[in-house]
């Protein structure tokens, strides 16, 4: 049974916050340099507004793979707000803190704005003349077709059966491609890229490839319908002006106001509000936080990785190790859309032909046999592991994440589905501690996002 | 998945503190060590015992039935509570049992009874507010009574050992 007792709220294994494998120990060393990069990011020469003992390198440090937890440079930060830590992706990560319950803090995303620490993601940089051409062959993107200053939702996939490694969003830099994927498995995609990086650079000793891991760079998602007015507030005149035709999707440098401070502000995020997710060098990263968080006192608070999860499932969006894992593929999680379209045409990635005959018409052999789909659920909120069944019993599938919706007001559930059950409006039934629950699947996402999009369709 | 405290059943360790229905955040230790040389061991489990899942049974004064709730710190730190399973009346039961649920937008938590015996009576109010268990967990929300066949089971706590227990935790 699903069923967790009270006390572990307070734990690692609370649905949807599980610390994911952080113990596998790394066959090979990958190639891993704190210094910055040329992405444009400096450290700052001056910092105003914020006191000197705010500058200083916070304690922030990666988990070790002997399982010893990291802390990300707002840990202090978190923690004079009144967070509750628990483990998760082998971090120490506010769940929630004192000043909101889950409930509230969710709908103040949705309502305000709020500031998520998600220091504990892996950003990579890959650059050089094979960066474009590697990455391809590692995902189902049309990278080619990415424009600069773009992004793109990709996934990491495993050689020959087009398993997902891991999910990710791919951005084009002017110089190189900016790579954030997730802290739960930062040891199995280090490892995994390792690997493949030393498969290319045998096969394609011409085409160099240079992966750099920017550890302790400080990331925060500023998410909800006021996060551009709360961002504007703390940026130069300058990027001010050029957040207003920042569409999602895109990214741009910004500069900290009254500082030399630049962050990478990426429009996009994790919950279907409008929003940014900023990238900031180690030494400004509780600074610029405490900047954001002073200048908008009124409408900005701290969110943690509870109010995270509701936000996301009600968004319709995975969480790697419950709804994706090495075994789903992007078909199967209904992910086709993150698959070019020249991708499509001429294959070249890992898993393409399994993946590509997925594509194709059922009357083709093509299909899958489960799909990811979104359930509302009558009576009890199904949660991972929960079976769904059909009028005569079977199992048809599972559920893979669920909560109630604070939005909704009704259960809402993720999960994988029997192919030909999968159709919305589907009636089936979900075993919730030994009873069957009247459940239907559901479009997802299950609230309209909203998204700042540009006004037309953007010339490529 | 079902990840819960196992309840070390075999130790019997019901001690000897005893403490009337108190405020759940003041420690009466005076009070506390009075009682204890007014009751035996076996009349202190009459009183308002904790078990290590965070429920709660209160005796009646006939001794013979015992009233079951969650306590407030479970209560607090499930979070808002949204939906609430409660048994059948009638059904039998043992100790170390799930007679219910909690659900909570975090978690799922079930409802572990430390006794056996039958569910005479359930607080049907809160299927139709089960947030009021969030506002007095160890008062009017409580969640069962339960007619006893026989001694509680597993460890149980007076309320200054379990506010101790939850400390530690």
């Amino acid at each position: 049974m699903a069923s967790k007792r009270a006390v572990q709220v307070l734990r690692p294994t609370v649905n949807g916050f599980k610390a994911s494998s952080v113990n596998i120990q790394r066959a090979v060393k990958p190639q891993i340099t704190t210094r910055n990069l040329s992405t444009g990011i400096v450290r700052p020469r001056k910092l105003t507004r914020v006191p000197t003992t705010q500058i200083r390198r916070a304690s922030s440090a990666v988990p070790t793979s002997e399982g010893q937890l990291g802390r990300t440079g707002l840990y202090e930060l978190h923690a004079k707000h009144g967070a509750k830590f628990v483990p998760f992706g082998g971090y120490e990560m506010p769940v929630q803190y004192s000043d909101l319950s889950i409930v509230d803090s969710h709908n103040w995303t949705r309502e305000k704005a709020s500031l998520f620490d998600v220091g504990h993601m892996v950003q990579h940089d890959f650059s050089g003349p094979g960066a474009q051409a590697f990455l391809e062959r590692l995902t189902p993107s049309s990278l080619s077709t990415l424009s600069e200053n773009h992004s793109t939702l990709s996934t990491l996939l495993h050689p020959e059966t087009g398993g997902i490694v891991d999910d990710t969003v791919i951005t084009r830099l002017p110089n190189s491609f900016y790579v954030v994927t997730n802290a739960g498995c930062r040891e199995k995609d280090l490892a995994y890229l390792t690997e493949q990086l030393d498969g290319w650079r045998k096969e394609h000793p011409d085409q160099t490839v240079e992966w750099k891991v920017r550890d302790n760079q400080g990331l925060v998602a500023l998410q909800g319908p006021l996060a551009a007015t709360v961002l504007e507030r703390v940026l130069s005149e300058q990027s001010a002006g050029a957040l207003k035709t920042l569409y999602f999707g895109q990214c741009m440098p910004g500069t900290i106001k009254g500082t030399d401070v630049e962050v990478l502000i990426s429009r996009g995020g994790y919950t279907g509000e409008d929003g940014f997710e900023i990238s900031i060098p180690p030494s400004a990263t509780e600074a610029v936080t405490q900047f954001l968080l002073d200048s908008a006192k009124d409408e900005l608070r701290l969110a943690g990785l509870g109010a995270r999860d509701t936000l996301r499932l009600e968004a319709g969006m995975c969480l790697y190790g419950h709804d994706l894992d090495d075994t789903t593929t992007p078909v199967e999680a209904g992910l086709s859309w993150i698959i070019g379209k020249d991708r499509r045409a001429k294959g070249g990635f890992h898993g393409d032909s399994i993946i590509l005959q997925q594509l194709k018409k059922k009357s083709e052999g093509g299909g899958v046999t489960r799909r990811r789909v979104g359930l509302t659920v009558e009576g009890a909120p199904a949660r991972e592991g929960a079976e769904i069944v059909n009028e005569a019993g079977e199992k048809i599938g599972n559920i893979t994440s669920g909560c109630p919706s604070p939005t909704m007001k009704k259960n809402i559930s993720m999960g994988y589905i029997k192919d030909g059950s999968h159709k919305s409006g589907t009636e089936v039934q979900v075993v919730v501690r030994g009873k069957k629950r009247k459940a239907t699947v559901t479009k997802m996402p299950f609230i309209g996002s909203k998204y700042f999009k540009a006004p037309a369709p953007e010339p490529k | 998945m079902a990840a819960r405290f196992s309840v070390a059943r075999a130790a019997r360790q019901l001690t000897s503190s005893a403490t009337r229905r108190q405020s759940p955040f003041v420690c009466q230790f005076q009070r506390q060590q009075v009682q204890q040389r007014l009751f035996t061991v076996s009349a202190a489990v009459r009183e308002k015992k904790y078990t290590e899942d965070h429920e709660w049974i209160e005796a009646a004064a006939d001794g013979k039935t015992f009233t079951l709730g969650i306590s407030e710190y479970a209560a607090h730190n499930l979070g808002d509570v949204v939906y609430i399973e409660l048994p059948q009346v009638d059904l039998e039961i043992s100790a170390g049992e799930a007679i219910g649920a909690v659900e909570s937008v975090k978690s799922a938590s079930d409802i572990l009874t430390p006794i056996g015996g039958t569910i005479t009576e359930v607080n049907s109010a809160l299927e139709e507010k089960p947030g009021n268990l969030n506002k007095d967990p160890e008062g009017e929300s409580w969640i069962a009574k339960i007619a006893i066949s026989g001694e509680p089971e597993g460890k149980l706590m007076s309320k200054e050992e379990y506010t101790a227990f939850t400390e530690d935790a």
